[in-house]
């Protein structure tokens, strides 16, 4: 027994020192060479910043009215994308409603991704009666169906914008709350945070230092998923005249109002709706690559 | 066997020296308060039964007992092995001990001072002084973090600042033989199994822990790295005046570890004492099946029959009186009857056994393999 091995150095890697890459080094490095996420992000940046700086692109007034420029084609005396029912520039139009769309998708996916991801990560951590509590009330709102739920929440608050983004974030708040407490019960399982609660640290650190790190990616995955839907049902409140209000522009909004024109102006009338596919299937497609991106032994 | 705690109790403030920035080689002599011959740890009647939902006929709840009533002592700078099988409640022991589990029942003696009790010393004292390493190295290390931040946080939480936990992180890295400038950077995936167990070696060392608890630490490596994770840890020993808690399955490597040992089964204690005495001589015949189920490295010793057959007993239901009395080849009537309590070993009083008919001193264990097996 004596002669075992001598107290021998670690094997330590040969000569080079290759740079160390953290999860989400690895994550955007893998993501920069995903060729259909980068051109989701390309026509995403296009729209967002083209929402973002509407005012300053030097486009007609999208509520400037003009019976007799009613319903024109594209490119009709200046106005590339034509004119619709009210004679208002299509151009113009689409890109102030990008600005009501984008808004009413994404902030309710930021508040109930905030919101549920709090939920689920302390019902998750705490577990026992707290998990208990808090998931039967979250499974109350989670055994409607998102649309029919939204609908009903709007009906009750009234139309407008602000309020549709209310309903929207109570529609996904059960969903993102699922999703982090089934990731945080996992993780709070793993070894490393009882080698954590080990060192006597409190229970706030070990979520902020150990837990958060480790669930916020499945988190954020989900939640953007949720973006294009969040869109589309934003876009199907205002279609519906339960969200954004007339004169305002809003891609559902003018979806609807267009809607008597179809067979006027066919091209004209499915422009917000080629607007609602492209930007939320872009969202979907960059959820997915962000998905396998994260999908990595790290 | 019986402690007590120490009629002149000297209040826990003033044996905690404040550790020096990036000293993790804390006098041990100072933070001693019971002297030498007060055992580290005593523990008594420690219980744990896991509740796993449903009502049996009776209306009781039903209960694994994992843990049934432990009774053990660990000598300061010892180590005791704990052997069993899968199952028999080594893993929920270790746990119980730094309280990451409540118990239900029993107690926990820390040099001279009752865990959890009033006057005694709270959770986080005692889990500043004993810390646990566990099996799978990949798990117990958050994927997020470098390892250099993995092995700071204990001594962060303990309150050094940011520069002084770096410092203490990289010079323990350094003290499990992986090199900081190389190392410290690197996140748990880009190191090896060997390497990463290093690491968690170090993260336990951080909080200046005078107990380390092994739960089955060298299981998963492969047994050149073992040979050398285990050579490193009789070094720490030696240097931080350690005492370990080696729970394994191997019983080489209790063998080659340990001072003595302690044998569950069933989520109790059969037997404990010195290792040579138990490996030479098993008292209870669990023990003895357990060692006779080694395979040999004698090819003419090969083992042609299964010393023990089926699986452990439910523990949700053990069987009354002894445990291991369905599987035991000598039961009588009485041991059905009444459970057999922990008693010296006709001849031994350092070793104990729960045996209504303890195997003698003279019966040895029917093919054990040659001494040196590890290597």
């Amino acid at each position: 027994m004596s002669t075992a091995v001598a107290t021998a150095p670690a094997p330590t890697a040969s000569g080079f020192r290759r740079p160390s890459t953290g999860f989400w080094q690895t994550v955007g490095r893998r993501l920069s060479r995903d060729p259909v996420t980068l051109a989701c992000a390309a026509i995403l940046l296009l729209i967002v910043l083209a929402a973002l700086f509407a005012p300053w692109l030097g486009l007609d007034d999208p509520y400037k009215q003009s019976m007799v420029r009613r319903l024109k084609p594209f490119g009709y005396q200046g106005h590339w994308l034509g004119t619709d029912e009210l004679g208002r520039d299509m151009l113009s139009r689409l890109v102030y409603g990008g600005r009501s769309s984008l808004f009413t998708g994404f902030v309710p996916v930021v508040l109930a991704t905030l919101i549920g991801g709090l939920l689920g990560i302390v019902a998750g951590y705490l577990g026992g009666r707290w998990n208990m509590v808090i998931m039967r009330c979250i499974d109350v709102f989670y055994a409607f169906p998102s649309v029919l739920l939204a609908v009903a929440i709007s009906g009750v608050l009234g139309a407008g914008q602000f309020n549709s983004i209310v309903s929207l974030t109570l529609v996904f708040v059960p969903a993102v709350a699922r999703i982090a407490e089934s990731v945080t019960t996992r993780v709070r399982n793993e070894d490393f945070v009882d080698a954590a609660r080990a060192t006597g640290a409190s229970t706030t650190s070990v979520l902020f230092h150990h837990v958060l790190s480790n669930v916020l990616g499945p988190i954020l995955v989900y939640a953007s998923s949720l973006i294009s839907v969040s869109i589309v049902i934003a876009s199907g409140l205002s279609f519906l005249g339960l969200g954004v209000t007339p004169p305002n522009a809003d891609w559902g909004l003018m979806l609807n109002t267009l809607r008597q024109s179809i067979y006027v102006a066919p091209v004209t009338a499915i422009l917000p709706g080629i607007m609602i596919f492209i930007t939320s299937m872009c969202f979907s497609l960059m959820s997915d690559g962000l998905r396998s991106a994260m999908d990595v032994k790290a | 066997m019986i402690y007590t705690r120490p009629a002149a109790f000297t209040p826990r403030s003033a044996a905690a020296p404040q550790a020096e920035p990036g000293d993790f080689r804390v006098d041990l002599q100072e933070r001693d308060r019971g002297g030498p011959a007060q055992p580290m740890l005593i523990v008594s009647g420690l219980k744990k039964h896991f509740d796993i939902g449903g009502r049996s006929i009776g209306g009781q709840r039903t209960v694994v007992r994992a843990v049934d009533g432990v009774d053990f002592t660990v000598r300061k700078g010892e180590t005791l092995g704990i052997v069993g099988e899968s199952g028999c409640g080594k893993s929920t022991t270790a746990r119980l001990l730094m309280h990451l589990i409540q118990p239900d029942a029993g107690s926990i003696i820390f040099d001279g001072d009752e865990v959890n009790a009033v006057r005694g010393m709270s959770i986080s004292e005692l889990r500043r002084n004993m810390q646990m390493v566990f099996q799978d190295s990949y798990a117990s290390l958050n994927p997020r973090l470098t390892i250099r931040e993995s092995v700071a946080y204990g001594p962060r939480v303990t309150g050094l600042s940011a520069a002084q936990a770096r410092a203490r992180s990289e010079s323990l890295l350094e003290m499990v033989g992986l090199e900081p400038s190389n190392f410290a950077n690197r996140y748990p995936h880009e190191l090896s199994g060997g390497q990463r167990q290093r690491v968690n070696i170090a993260r336990a060392l951080a909080m200046a822990p005078r107990v380390l608890i092994l739960d089955e630490s060298v299981s998963a490596l492969d047994k050149s790295v073992e040979a050398q994770v285990l050579n490193l840890l009789r070094r720490l020993k030696a240097e931080l005046g350690l005492t370990y808690i080696f729970i394994s399955h191997d019983l080489n490597v209790v063998h080659y570890i340990s001072d003595r040992v302690l044998v569950m089964y069933l989520g109790q204690v059969v037997e404990s004492g010195p290792v040579d005495a138990i490996y030479a001589a098993p008292r209870h015949p669990y023990t003895r099946a357990l060692l006779s189920s080694r395979p040999s490295m004698d090819p003419r010793r090969r083992i042609e029959t299964a010393p023990l057959s089926g699986d452990p007993p439910n523990p949700i239901n053990p069987p009354s009186g002894c445990r291991f009395r369905t599987r035991c080849p000598q039961a009588r009537p009485q041991c059905g009857q009444e459970p057999p309590a922990l008693a010296p070993a006709p001849g031994s009083d350092s070793h104990v056994v729960a045996c209504h008919f303890p195997l003698s001193s003279s019966a040895t264990v029917p093919s054990p393999p040659a001494k040196g097996a590890l290597q």
